[in-house]
This record gives structure tokens, sequence and C-alpha cells, in this order.
């Protein structure tokens, strides 16, 4: 299994001299299977480009949405094979109470926020709710589960044979009490999804001083993600979700907070256009 | 061995998010909650609940439902003792819909308190019964 980062930046795309290492883009991390099977986790603005490299021979491709914010949404309309006939795309978001995927989606793909419409799109879409269950989608092994930020929002972890991946680009598990103690995991948020994964993609968007001033807001500092991490035995973690006022040199002083903090766990901050093999 | 291979023979399965949700909320509120899970087994009490219940949630560690719904000896105005599918936590459990009803109960400390009780349960958000809550409201202790 292959983890492409296409964006790696939250809340807003930041392009500029000064993201240039992490990236500007929002959200979009692509999972190639060993057999070739490939889903896109997450629409922002990063998945622009990945749609102009997808191979033309692609006949089905899986978009895993975490949730509908609109770093995590904004690129859809730019996502090239959305236009493809005869290809199949196959859009997966957190259910809601009310209204389905396909709906909530429209409101931004439609004028007067976006020119052209989801119904326009050439290609096959499929919607559907994010599985709570594992689920088989070509040779990946799919399972999300509801996670702490506002709104319905999702986790997804992947698996590929023994290899095993979790992303949950949006979370906030220390809103639901203290990430270090050490008699489990049954009242953390993420925890089951997250369990021992070689690979955990995880929000890190603040620094703890940031921090503070932010609770409730949905998102983790670098010593929150690094304790989440080590409470639910990730082999690596890749600090994710960077904030749009971060340049480079706070993403580094960011992910070395985190890394100092879990010297266990090898850290890393994601960087756009980097590829991880499981 | 590594950290990973511990923590998952050692714990318990993670709860819905909406339970764990509702647990933080209890954990900062002055009214007495008693939350159960799916199964209607005690899945916390807040420090309210416990002060009103005369239990420690760490000294009891689990209490599932045929032992809650029996604990505290409940009992209805005329002081007679009710039968478990008239208390309104398992009318909401059983039910799937809020009860409200007065009882007199008697705690874990032994003291005898007269409340009212409100139960309700909780939908998840994929429309999925995932638990159910009970609040209480002390309307006047017998010394
Ligand atoms: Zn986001
Ligand atoms: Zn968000």
């Amino acid at each position: 299994m292959k983890v492409t980062f296409w964006g790696t930046r939250g809340s807003l795309a930041s392009a500029g001299p000064e993201t240039v290492r992490y990236g500007g883009n929002t959200a979009c991390v692509q999972v190639t299977g060993s057999d070739g099977t490939c889903i896109v986790l997450d629409a922002g603005t990063g998945i622009r480009r990945l749609g102009a490299a997808l191979s033309r021979d692609l006949t089905r491709v899986d978009i895993l949405l975490t949730h509908l914010h609109m770093d995590h949404i904004q690129g859809l309309g730019f996502f090239d094979p959305l236009f493809r006939p005869g290809l199949e795309v196959h859009i997966w978001g957190p259910p809601s109470a009310t209204q389905d995927l396909r709906t909530r989606l429209s409101r931004y793909l439609s004028p007067p926020l976006f020119p052209i419409r989801l119904r326009d799109a050439d290609s096959d879409v499929h919607f559907h709710n994010a599985p709570d269950v594992p689920v088989s989608i070509g040779g990946l092994e799919v399972c999300g589960a509801e996670i702490v930020h506002p709104g319905p929002t999702v986790g997804y972890r992947v698996r590929d044979g023994a290899a095993t991946f979790a992303y949950l680009s949006d979370h906030e598990p220390a809103l639901t009490g203290d990430l270090d103690r050490r008699d489990g995991t049954r009242w953390t948020s993420g925890a089951d999804i997250a369990a021992g994964v070689d690979l955990l993609v995880h929000d890190v968007q603040y620094s703890p001083d940031e921090r503070a001033e932010r609770i409730g807001w949905g998102h983790s500092s670098s010593l929150e993600a690094a304790a989440f991490a080590r409470l639910v035995g990730a082999r690596r973690l890749a600090a994710f979700h960077h904030d749009p006022g971060h340049d480079d040199a706070a993403v580094d002083r960011i992910v070395a907070e985190t890394a100092a903090a879990v010297p266990e766990i090898g850290v890393f901050g994601a960087r756009e256009g980097e590829t991880v093999h499981l | 061995m590594t950290g990973t291979d511990f923590r998952l023979e050692a714990d318990m399965a993670q709860e819905p998010i909406e339970l764990i949700l509702f647990r933080q909320l209890s954990s900062s509120l002055a009214i007495p909650v008693f939350l159960v899970d799916a199964n209607g087994d005690l899945a916390y009490l807040n420090e309210a609940a416990e002060q009103l219940l005369g239990v420690r949630l760490d000294e009891i560690d689990e209490m599932p439902f045929a032992e809650w719904t029996t604990a505290f000896t409940a009992r209805n105005e005329g002081g007679h003792g009710t039968d478990v599918d008239s208390l309104p936590l398992v009318r909401a459990i059983r039910d799937r819909r809020p009860a409200h009803g007065p009882l007199t109960i008697t705690g874990g400390d032994g003291v005898e308190r007269r409340i009212e009780i409100t139960a309700f349960p909780l939908e998840g958000g994929r429309g999925r019964f995932i638990g159910a809550v009970a609040m209480f409201w002390e309307t006047a202790a017998d010394a």
C-alpha cells in the first residue's frame, strides 16, 4: 500500500513562498493498494493535481470524505475524472440524520457557489454513507468511525494485507478527556480505528499555546496528537492539517515538538507530493 | 513486545462517539446523570449521581442492567416496591421513549432519598440506539 499526500494544509489553501515545503493545498491523500485499487481521502484543493495525474485506464475511483467542511470538498468540482464518461466514481461521506450526502454536497456544487451542478458530471457517480464496519473496495479493506470534530465527521482505517493506515484529518480527542491516561481507550474518540496502525495521519494543527485559545474548534496540538498516537499504539505519525497561518519553519517547530513528546514513534510532517510505502 | 500488543490485550472496546460526548457533558453538569450503554449496563455516573446514589464509580467498576435495576430498592409514592419495568430508565431503554417519574430509593450509603427521574434514549447519528440517560432530581431527603 502506498500513501501519497496531495494536500496537507488545513482550513484554507495557503499557497506562497513561505509554505512551499509542506505545501499549500488542502486535505487530499491518495491510497494505492498493492493490486492497484485507488482510493482518495478527502477532496480538498489538492485533489485537482491528483485528478490530472490519475491513469486513464482506471475504471473506478472511490473518494472518502471525512466531513463536508470546505477545506475537504473544495476541490471536488475540479477533479477532472468526475467528467470522464464511463468512469465509476464512488463518493463516501459521514451520514446525516436529515439529508443524504448528494443533497448536502449539492449545496456547494451548485449556483451561486459553483457554476456546475453535481448532476452534470459525466462520470457514473454513486453516493454512500461512510461504512462503520469493514468493507472491501477492490483489494483494500476500509472502515470508518465517527470522531470528535464539529458536525458529523468520520476517520478512516485502511488495510492492505498486513499493512494498516488510519486517517483522522480533523480531530480533537482531547475534548473528551485526558489522553495521557493509561487505563485504556474506552472513552477516547478514534481509538478503535487508529489502534496499532503502521501509519497514523492525524490533525496536528496547533502549538500548545495556540491550542489553549481554540478549545472546541475541532483540532489538536502537537502534544495532544502525540499523546493520542501513543495511546493507540501507532507506529508512525504524520502531522497533518497544517494551520494556514504557519509557514514552513513554524510547521517544522510543531513537528519537532510532536516528535520530542513520543520518541518511540516515527513522527514526520506530511508534505505535499510525498509518498509513504507501507 | 510493543505497547500496541499490550493495549489490544488489556483494553475494552471503544464506546460510540455519541456516548463519549454525552459522558463528557455529564462530567461537567451539577445535575446527577446516570448513563447506560446499548445493553442497558451502566456506562458512567457523574459525581453528582455518585453522591445522590451513595456509590463510587471507581469502586463498582461495572454494574450490569440486572444489578442496577434492583440495587437501590426503588419504591413508589405509596412506599411499595416497584417492578423493574416501571422504572423510567428501563422504560426509556425498552420503549425508546422519554419517561419521567417519582421514586424513593436507598443509596449505597444506606440513605433513603426521594427523587424524580427523567430518562430518555440516545439515538446515534446513524439512527441506532446507543444507550440511555437518566437525570435525577432530589425532592426531599428523609433523615
Ligand atoms: Zn479541515
Ligand atoms: Zn473540519
